[in-house]
């Protein structure tokens, strides 16, 4: 059962991977063209000779982009699988497909919108490369308290739940995570290394073009998976009761 | 006969945490080692020697997030 449903997590991954590369080819390419210029364009005033191209412009944009979004989807969506095979039935209450919706929901928040706010994604030419080692850890130092303090507030409005009702016991779990994060984001070193001439309009609607990338690959992985899911386990329960009602 | 024509469709029975652990542990590496190649190698860390992997997925780097040059 897990296996299977691990599979289909990637596939789900790999078709939710397409339409993001479509969001990205459209929203997010014309901001990362943008900011190379500007790039070549620093270079050129400084004086510097332009770098040698290890892989085309074109090669980049295109198939680059699709195998880098596509294993992207195809692991997020594995890991999605993994997650709900615990969560179902376990955690949550819902069907399968409510189950999905959920998981996503949660994930775009945690693993993505939250970590975004402190540490935003960024195009090519803002971010200095001889301080890459300590931006990669502060980014992966948000990125677990974040994963971490959602699983434990979750946790928390569970247990909360009998006693307290569902309403107070999410607003508590709710309240539980959103303290911990804003402490987060308050004491973690900030990241800015946005040149003083780099357009403020680029920056954001390449910060835009992210988080819609991450959207539509969310989105479309709790719908689809959920979906998926659904048929796997009904079809399951389905053979049962087929079973059951002809050997009465 | 109403009894059961009237309940609730029931919810499928949660997955035996032993039939779930080993997909976890093996799969999620696997899955973590994929995100890794196309966030990370070749940028603060290195386990091939070569750039190319960094600028044949820079776009979708920068595009998906991860902190980049
Ligand atoms: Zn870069």
């Amino acid at each position: 059962m897990v296996g299977s449903l691990l599979l289909r997590g990637m596939l789900v991954g790999i078709i939710a991977g397409l339409l993001a590369f479509g969001f990205a080819r459209v929203f997010g390419e014309p901001q990362v063209d943008r900011a190379i210029a500007f790039e070549e364009q620093q270079a050129q005033a400084a004086g510097e000779a332009p770098e040698p191209e290890l892989v085309s412009r074109a090669t980049q944009a295109g198939l680059g982009l699709l195998t880098g979004i596509l294993v992207y989807g195809a692991s997020i969506g594995g890991l999605f699988a993994l997650v709900f095979s615990y969560v179902q039935g376990r955690v949550s209450g819902f069907g399968p497909r409510g189950t999905a919706v959920l998981i996503a929901l949660a994930g775009f928040v945690a693993i993505i919108l939250v970590p975004e706010f402190k540490y935003p994604a960024s195009p090519p030419s803002v971010g200095n490369p001889e301080t890459i080692e300590a931006r990669t850890g502060l980014f992966f130092v948000m990125l677990v308290m974040s994963v971490a303090t959602a699983v434990a507030s979750i946790g928390l409005a569970k247990r909360l739940m009998p006693q307290h009702g569902a309403w107070n016991a999410w607003i508590a779990g709710g309240t539980a995570y959103v303290v911990v994060m804003a402490v987060a984001h308050y004491a973690l070193p900030p990241v800015n290394e946005v040149p003083e001439q780099f357009s403020a309009v680029v920056l954001w609607n390449f910060r835009v073009a992210s988080l819609g990338i991450q959207a539509v690959l969310w989105t479309a992985i709790g719908l689809m998976f959920g979906a998926v899911a659904e048929r796997k386990l009904v079809e399951r329960r389905g053979r049962q009761s087929v079973v059951r009602a002809a050997s009465h | 006969m109403s009894e059961i024509a009237l309940k609730p469709i029931a919810l499928p029975a949660p997955i035996p945490v032993r039939e779930l652990l080993p997909w976890a542990v093996f799969g999620g590496l696997m899955l973590m080692l994929m995100i890794y190649f196309v966030g990370a190698e070749e940028g603060a860390t290195s386990l091939i020697r070569s750039m190319y992997v960094h600028e044949f997925v820079h776009d979708g780097r920068h595009l998906l997030g991860f902190p980049c040059h």
